[in-house]
């Protein structure tokens, strides 16, 4: 979904690409699982 | 200066084309970094062994353990009055500018720190980490908050979950980060920590550069495509704006307040005490020989409830889109009272899995209530100054992050002098922590619309360029 032009405020147009997205979400992403994954493993010993 | 130009407001209004998704993964850079707080933790031990190098036998110099828990403390406390205090600063600027100033902080702070432990001054290390660090942590929690809620007005709970979400794993990042940069340098500094914290403070000062340098906000007359407001009527969700200042002249914002503060403060009970309460509750003596739980298994179950504080922000906050705030504060705090009593008769029966269940849910509803709150508050008080209203009430996370221990370790304390042993150590903090909620649960109850006469009159508009 993306910004609709406005009255109030002109903005030059700026193009956001499938591939700027999945590259900004992986950004996070992968640390965020990393992090998850790290303390899942260590969840685990609860299990054991 | 052209710099500073490019931080503005302005200089952020998304122009056409700009895809809304990409905000959330900007907020996700902040709160991922500044989440790090929450695994300070794994600083204390070699802090507390600089001197004698020996993390089990500290010299007669060492900090103590009180004296490394104040950083933490300082850190939290500063996070609530800065976000109080910085909130209106915050609409104004732009979450460009506020998200850069998190940066500066918390990047800072650890540099300062890493000065504290090189020349081991305990008051530098509480100025780095506790004091500018800590106003990173304020300035940072915030900053996206508003810009969400304005990007998406159609999944409020769903945008600021996913944000906060990332406050909750950014200790997952954070600790084992931590533990492999001291093991990496622990033979060129004391425990390695002075060069773990520059490390950690230019990494996280470049993380955070992508969610200042992606971030954008949206034009003031901005709608999703094909977004049409709700026609159904709610006496909660206003289509009036209140200032800041305003907000905090209402019943509603202490309600709120009330409301946080008795969530948070419960949550802490657990937090606080999991691994003793879990060794304590099922240890051989109940369990039978060799069945008891494990100091190994024991950080196991610490390590779930953080993957239960994750999820629950962002499960609880974007359930709330659906069943409403209120609706899902009552369910925080109806069935949190009913699993906050049970946690001693679990303990006391050793049904272990059971335990460990109702334990995940109850950390699940502590996350849940932090990530529903800017949702709440920009039903009541509109969008206009969500941001600085949500650091207000912020102040009731810092009171709970003093109180929240302070109840817990007295309560444990007094019932271990009466010779209670096992989870009858820790039945009065529990119930003591579901009566915090029957509180809670009123004030909740009590929330209403605000009175129309605290709404800006006329339209609201944000200043362009903070100026």
């Amino acid at each position: 979904m993306s910004a609709q032009p406005n009255s109030s405020a002109p903005a030059p147009a700026e193009t956001s690409s499938t591939a700027s997205l999945a590259i900004a979400w992986l950004f996070v992403g992968i640390p965020l699982v990393w992090g998850v994954a790290q303390t899942f493993i260590k969840a685990l010993a609860l299990f054991q | 200066m052209a710099n500073a130009s490019l931080l503005d407001r302005s200089r952020t209004i998304a122009g056409p084309g700009y895809n809304r998704w990409l905000v959330p993964p900007a907020a996700l850079a902040i709160h991922l970094a500044i989440g790090q707080a929450y695994a300070f933790s794994v600083f204390k031990k070699p802090l507390g062994a600089l001197l004698s190098g020996d993390v089990d036998h500290p010299a007669a110099g060492d900090w103590s353990p009180a004296q490394i828990g104040w950083i933490f403390s300082i850190a939290i406390v500063l996070l609530g009055l800065s976000a109080a205090i910085f909130g209106t600063w915050l609409e104004r600027v732009g979450p460009r500018k506020a998200m850069m100033a998190s940066a500066l902080c918390f990047g800072g702070g650890f540099l300062i720190g890493s000065l504290g432990v090189h020349l081991h001054s305990l008051a530098l290390l509480y100025f780095g980490y506790g004091f500018v660090g800590g106003i990173g942590l304020g300035i940072g929690y915030i900053s996206p908050v508003s810009t969400l809620i304005k990007w998406f007005p159609d999944r409020k709970g769903v945008a600021t979950g996913m944000a906060i979400m990332g406050f909750g794993g950014g200790a997952m990042i954070g600790s084992p980060l931590a533990v492999a940069l001291m093991a990496h340098f622990k033979d060129s500094a004391p425990q390695g920590v002075a060069p773990t914290f520059i490390v950690m403070g230019i990494i996280y000062f470049l993380f955070m550069q992508f969610g200042v340098w992606t971030i954008r906000v949206p034009a003031d007359d901005w709608a999703p495509a094909g977004y049409v407001p709700s026609t159904e009527h709610s006496a909660l969700i206003t289509t009036g704006n209140v200032s800041a200042d305003n907000a905090i002249k209402t019943p509603q914002f202490w309600l709120l307040w009330v409301v946080l503060l008795t969530n948070v403060t419960a949550g802490i009970g657990v937090l606080e005490t999991a691994s003793p309460l879990i060794q304590e509750s099922f240890s051989d003596a109940t369990m039978g020989a060799g069945r008891g739980v494990t100091v190994a298994a024991a950080a196991g179950f610490v390590g779930l409830l953080s993957l239960f504080n994750l999820l629950g922000r962002f499960f609880w906050s974007s359930a709330s889109d659906k069943l409403g705030r209120k609706v899902t504060y009552a369910i925080y705090f109806g069935l949190g009272i009913l699993l906050y009593a049970l946690v001693p008769t679990l303990g006391h029966n050793a049904q272990l899995t059971l335990f460990v269940l109702v334990a995940c849910i109850i950390i699940s509803m502590y996350g849940g209530g932090f990530a529903t709150i800017p949702a709440y508050l920009s039903d009541l008080f509109g969008k206009y100054q969500v941001g600085a209203i949500h650091g207000r009430l912020l102040t009731a996370w810092s009171t709970a992050g003093v109180l929240g221990p302070l109840i817990v370790n007295y309560l444990h304390e007094s019932r271990k002098a009466e010779g209670f042993t096992g989870a009858a150590a820790y039945q009065t903090v529990f119930y003591t922590m579901a009566g915090l909620l029957v509180v809670g649960l009123l004030a909740n109850l009590a929330v209403t619309a605000v009175n129309e006469k605290y709404n800006e009159k006329g339209p609201v508009t944000i200043q362009p360029g903070g100026h």
